[in-house]
This record gives C-alpha cells, sequence and structure tokens, in this order.
C-alpha cells in the first residue's frame, strides 16, 4: 500500500567552496510525517529547497511519484512549501493569497471560493478571507500559509521551521494542529526543524543531519533509544558518552574501563582491546550505596536542580567527567557531597562508536 | 516625553509664510491691471492674453510629449536596469551602480554640453528627438534608484513562493514583483516627470531652432521683460501642480482605508 512518494539519490551541492550536501540517499513513503533535524547551518534547509525545486543539486536526483523532476523548476513539480517566514504575498489578502495557486491551474471562480473557504476552516480562521497579511498575528501568518500549501492538494508537503517564529505555548499547540491536519489529509509532509522537541513529538521517522549529511534516520523511539553515532546521540536529549576500553568479553556483553571506573556494556562481537564510545540517556541511570549489573563506577553528587518538574542531578566521575542524571532518587537522601555508586541496565546503553 | 513648545506652531507657519511669500507676490500680480509694479486694480485680461497666446500653447504641448515620452521610457529602462542589477551578482557591482547615479550629480550644464556634442558627432538633427534622448537620459536614475532600493526591501521568498504554487518567473514578476515595486516606479517617474517638465540648461543645449518647451519659452519672454502673462502662467502651473499633490494625497488616504 505504502508506495515512494519521493525518492532522493546521492544529492550534493556546493555553494563556491562550502561543500552544504555531501550526498544524501532517501526513501520516503507515502502518508509519512519526516523529520529533518539538525542544528543551523547543516544543510537542511539547502535539502529543502532542492526538493521544491528552488535550488538545483550539484550531482544526483529527486523523483517524486516516480518521476524523476531533478530538471524540472518548481513551477512543475507537485510540491508545496510553507516557508520559514510564511511569505505571505503583502499586496493580497487572505483569500488571493490562498487562491493564488488554484488560480494559476484555471480553476473556475465558484470550484476556488470552495476551495479557499475549505482551508480556511482546516487551520481554523474562517472568516477571515478579507484580511491583509499585516492585519495578522504570527499564529494566523501561519495557518494562511499552511492554508495556502495544501489548497493545492500537493503529494509532498515542505515545511521550513514554520514554527520558529512563535511563542513557547503557541508551537505546542500548533505541532498538535499540524500532527492532526496531516492525519486527516494524509499528505506526505517533510518537516525542517532544530527543536528536538518537536521531531520526536510529530514525526514518523526522524533524519539526523549534521554537517550535510543524515547520521540517522529511523523513528523517534530508535533516533532516542539507539543513537547510531555520537552526533545523534548528543543532539537529542540528555545524553552521557562515555569512551571505554574493552577489557574481557563473553559472548553478550563486556567488562569495559575507562579512567572514571569499570562498566558493563552488551552489543555483539565485541573483543577485549576494542575502543566503544556508549551513550546513556539521564533518566537511565541510577546511583545507591550499593552498585548493580557488575559496574564499578563511583562518584559524588555535584548539585541537584529542578527543570520543568524533573530532579537533575550531575555526578562528578573520578575522571572528572560529570554524569548527567533525570530523576532517580529524592534529594533528601543523597545531599550534594555524598558519594554513591552509579549504574545502569547495559540494553540501555547504546554503543555509538566502535563494536558492530 | 519632551515637551512641546507652545511657539511651535508660529515658527512652522512663520517658515511656510517665508517660503511662499515670493510664489504670493506672483500670483497677487497675474491680476493687476498695470503692466508694472504698482497696483491700480483687479482684472483677468493677463489670463485671457495668456489663453489666446499660440506660442505659449505649443509650447505647454512640446513640454509634454517630451515629459511624457522621456519619463515612460525611463521607467522603463531604469526598471529594467534595476531589476537585473538586483538579481546579478559581478566584481564591480558596486562600482557600477554608483556609476549609473553620477548624471544626478553632474553639473546640468556640462551634461548639456556633452549631449550637445555628442550629437553634434553623430550627426542628429537637432529638435524632439534629441530632446526626448537627453530626457531621457537625465531621467533614468530618479527610477532606478527608487526602484532599487524598493527591490532590495522585497523578500526573495515572494517569488519562490508564487513559482512554488506553479507560476512561471514571467507570471511571478508580473503578480508579484510588479505589484511591490509599483509605488517606487510611480514616484520615482513623477520625480522624473517633474524634472523633465521645469529643465532649461539640457534642453536649451539641445533644443532645435523650432522646438520649444515650456521653460525654453518663459525663458525667451523674460529676455523682453516680465509682462504679468508669465505671472498668470505661473499661477495656471501652480495650481496645476497642487491639484496634482492634493489628488496624489486623496488617493494614497482612500487606499488606506480601503486596506483596513
Amino acid at each position: 500500500m505504502s508506495e515512494t512518494i519521493l525518492s532522493l539519490r546521492n544529492i550534493t551541492k556546493s555553494f563556491g567552496d562550502n561543500k552544504v550536501i555531501k550526498g544524501i540517499d532517501m526513501d520516503i513513503d507515502a502518508g509519512e510525517f519526516i523529520t529533518i533535524l539538525g542544528p543551523s547551518g547543516c544543510g537542511k534547509t539547502t535539502m529543502l529547497r532542492i526538493i521544491a525545486g528552488l535550488e538545483n543539486p550539484d550531482s544526483g536526483s529527486v523523483s517524486i511519484s516516480g518521476q524523476d523532476v531533478t530538471a524540472l523548476p518548481p513551477e512543475k513539480r507537485n510540491v508545496n512549501t510553507v516557508f520559514q517566514n510564511y511569505a505571505l504575498f503583502p499586496h493580497m489578502n487572505v483569500y488571493k493569497n490562498i487562491a493564488y495557486g488554484l488560480k494559476l491551474r484555471g480553476l473556475k471562480k465558484d470550484e476556488i471560493d470552495k476551495k479557499v473557504k475549505e482551508a480556511l476552516e482546516l487551520v481554523q480562521l474562517p472568516g477571515y478571507e478579507k484580511r491583509m497579511p499585516d492585519q495578522l498575528s504570527g499564529g494566523q501568518r501561519q495557518r494562511v500559509a499552511i492554508a495556502r500549501a495544501i489548497v493545492n492538494d500537493p503529494a509532498l508537503l515542505l515545511l521550513d521551521e514554520p514554527l520558529g517564529a512563535l511563542d513557547l505555548k503557541l508551537r505546542r499547540q500548533m505541532q498538535v494542529e499540524l500532527k492532526n491536519l496531516q492525519n486527516r489529509l494524509g499528505i506526505t509532509f517533510i518537516y525542517i526543524t532544530h527543536d528536538q522537541e518537536e521531531a520526536l513529538n510529530m514525526s514518523s521517522r526522524i533524519a539526523v543531519m549534521n554537517g550535510g549529511v543524515f547520521e540517522q534516520v529511523g523513528s523517534p523511539d530508535d533516533i532516542y533509544e539507539r543513537p547510531k553515532t555520537r552526533f545523534a546521540a548528543s543532539f537529542i536529549g540528555d545524553a552521557n558518552i562515555i569512551d571505554a576500553k574493552i577489557v574481557s568479553a563473553d559472548k553478550e556483553c563486556a567488562i569495559a574501563s575507562f579512567a572514571g571506573g569499570s562498566i558493563r556494556v552488551c552489543g555483539s562481537s565485541l573483543k577485549a582491546g576494542d575502543s566503544v564510545a556508549l551513550s546513556v540517556r539521564a533518566e537511565r541511570i541510577s546511583y545507591s550505596d550499593k552498585s548493580e549489573n557488575g559496574f564499578d563506577l563511583e562518584g559524588v553528587i555535584e548539585r541537584h536542580s529542578y527543570i520543568g518538574g524533573v530532579l537533575k542531578t550531575a555526578i562528578k566521575l573520578k575522571n572528572d567527567q560529570e554524569l548527567t542524571i533525570t530523576g532517580s532518587n529524592p534529594t533528601a537522601s543523597y545531599p550534594v557531597g555524598s558519594a554513591v555508586k552509579v549504574y545502569w541496565d547495559p540494553q540501555f546503553a547504546a554503543i555509538v562508536e566502535g563494536g558492530a | 516625553m519632551k515637551k512641546r513648545s507652545k511657539f511651535a506652531p508660529i515658527f512652522v507657519a512663520l517658515i511656510l509664510f517665508l517660503m511662499y511669500l515670493p510664489i504670493l507676490v506672483v500670483i497677487v500680480y497675474s491680476f493687476n491691471e498695470s503692466k508694472y509694479s504698482n497696483w491700480t486694480g483687479f482684472t483677468f485680461d493677463w489670463y485671457d492674453k495668456l489663453f489666446s497666446n499660440k506660442a505659449i500653447g505649443a509650447s505647454v504641448i512640446n513640454s509634454l510629449k517630451v515629459g511624457v515620452t522621456s519619463c515612460l521610457l525611463s521607467i522603463v529602462i531604469g526598471t529594467a536596469g534595476a531589476i537585473g542589477m538586483n538579481k546579478s551578482k559581478f566584481k564591480f557591482k558596486s562600482m557600477l551602480e554608483n556609476l549609473s547615479l553620477v548624471p544626478i550629480m553632474i553639473p546640468e550644464i556640462i551634461l548639456g554640453m556633452a549631449y550637445l556634442a555628442f550629437f553634434t558627432f553623430l550627426d542628429i538633427e537637432l529638435g524632439f528627438t534629441t530632446l526626448i534622448i537627453s530626457h531621457t537620459m537625465f531621467c533614468i536614475p530618479y527610477v532606478f534608484i527608487n526602484v532599487q532600493s524598493r527591490l532590495v526591501g522585497i523578500d526573495p521568498h515572494f517569488v519562490e513562493a508564487a513559482r512554488d504554487m506553479g507560476a512561471s518567473p514571467v507570471r511571478a514578476f508580473f503578480d508579484i514583483t510588479l505589484p511591490l515595486i509599483s509605488p517606487a516606479i510611480i514616484s520615482g517617474a513623477l520625480l522624473a516627470f517633474a524634472m523633465s517638465i521645469d529643465d532649461v540648461v539640457i534642453s536649451y543645449f539641445v533644443t532645435g531652432a523650432t522646438t520649444n518647451t515650456l521653460p525654453l519659452k518663459v525663458f525667451s519672454m523674460l529676455k523682453t521683460g516680465v509682462t504679468p502673462e508669465i505671472n498668470a502662467l505661473c499661477t495656471v502651473m501652480l495650481v496645476i501642480v497642487w491639484t496634482a499633490i492634493g489628488l496624489g494625497l486623496a488617493l494614497k488616504r482612500v487606499r488606506n482605508l480601503q486596506s483596513k
């Protein structure tokens, strides 16, 4: 049932000497909500512009619904974009902005009227036809920009950090609305953001982008629990990265040591002498008076702080590395300065470097 | 907030009065019976004479022809230039931009001489054609500057959004870019028109023996002494200009109200 709607093959793009996209491959199925997540300057907006046809790749190909569109200009692609600053035409009212694409396709007046009305209802702005863009609030402009894009019934909707300019409360509300809208319309969304919360919250798949390549593509669960690279682990959530060396290994698990102590690592084909880097989520780490799971890791509580209703604790290890731990024990039982044993369930530590 | 002086309105009134005093004198004297500067009685005679003066009528027509034609030409050339400049990136761009404004800064008398030398060199007969060519040349920068500074302020995403929704590059220009720069084109063109209508120096050099524009006609009439006829002419022109400005402001207000 799920047909491939977009295929990217070995896309590269440079601006002068600056290689922005360094070989990207991806297949996206119809109805997916894909988020490209990355820091600013990682090439995610350029990637989106290449899909829209606003930028030409130096090499590689873009196919939409099985048709190679690499050489086609944006107006010939069945793709619509919601721009970062909305780009509503300032000299046209809301109705004309939304109707623009339909008018170009030569639809009849009453048909256009009907579609514009439907689109405005869909984004919860009925009756706003006569307003000019400068008479709308940020959130309303955002909705009009979305209505203007979806009214054309695109195979693919591209959204370039559409919620970036809104305040936190409105952003959360719009996240839910966008997700609902996508469910209802069944249009494939490609969503760009640098906000990990947005990405984890809305996407069916996330592509973590850094330095012009996709570091990892996977479900939010995959990306969060099983990061494959050091960058993917550290960009999303509170990850503790530990570099260690395998001391001894049996079939499934191994003991690895580093300057801070020794830990238990599980994963296939670990050999004594290998270097590995582990990522452990802050909420997966425990501490108490007694070590468990074969760990020998000691630390001293550095500080406690409450962040968003969760207790965040910093523990300093023997090698001066700080681990961040969220929501484990009440503060009273381990005040700042107490020495504790630190451990976690090895299955929740992802190997981000070394190993296989 | 700073405290406003009670005298501020009086100052403004005084300055305006001083600015408009000479013009006021011209208007008053256009209704004077006497040819000289002593007031002898009220009359419309000079207006009668003015409107029956065929030479002045012809020069007004000439001025309008030259003004409108050179204005239209400079709109096309200046706008095209500004758009091209806005889209392209090259090494000497800023130098070229500054160079295109030079005609405004060069003294008119030098420009006039240059145009004359140029036309003589190309062996073009002086007259309408040369007037229009030279007026177009000094009008282009006004359109160019206005349109270019407006273009810089237009978000390139507007055109991209139009393309994204299915507009060809030409369609996007007429639907998006042109409406957004049209206020700049109009204000540039109005300035250019005003420059063309009252130009004496350059026109004096490049016009032929038979083609007179209004400023040239007034200038030559002055040689034989100021008659109240000229006062009447000035008054008529002032009324036309003020009406035009008033209409423009009213139009703007109506538009603002409509968009609210």
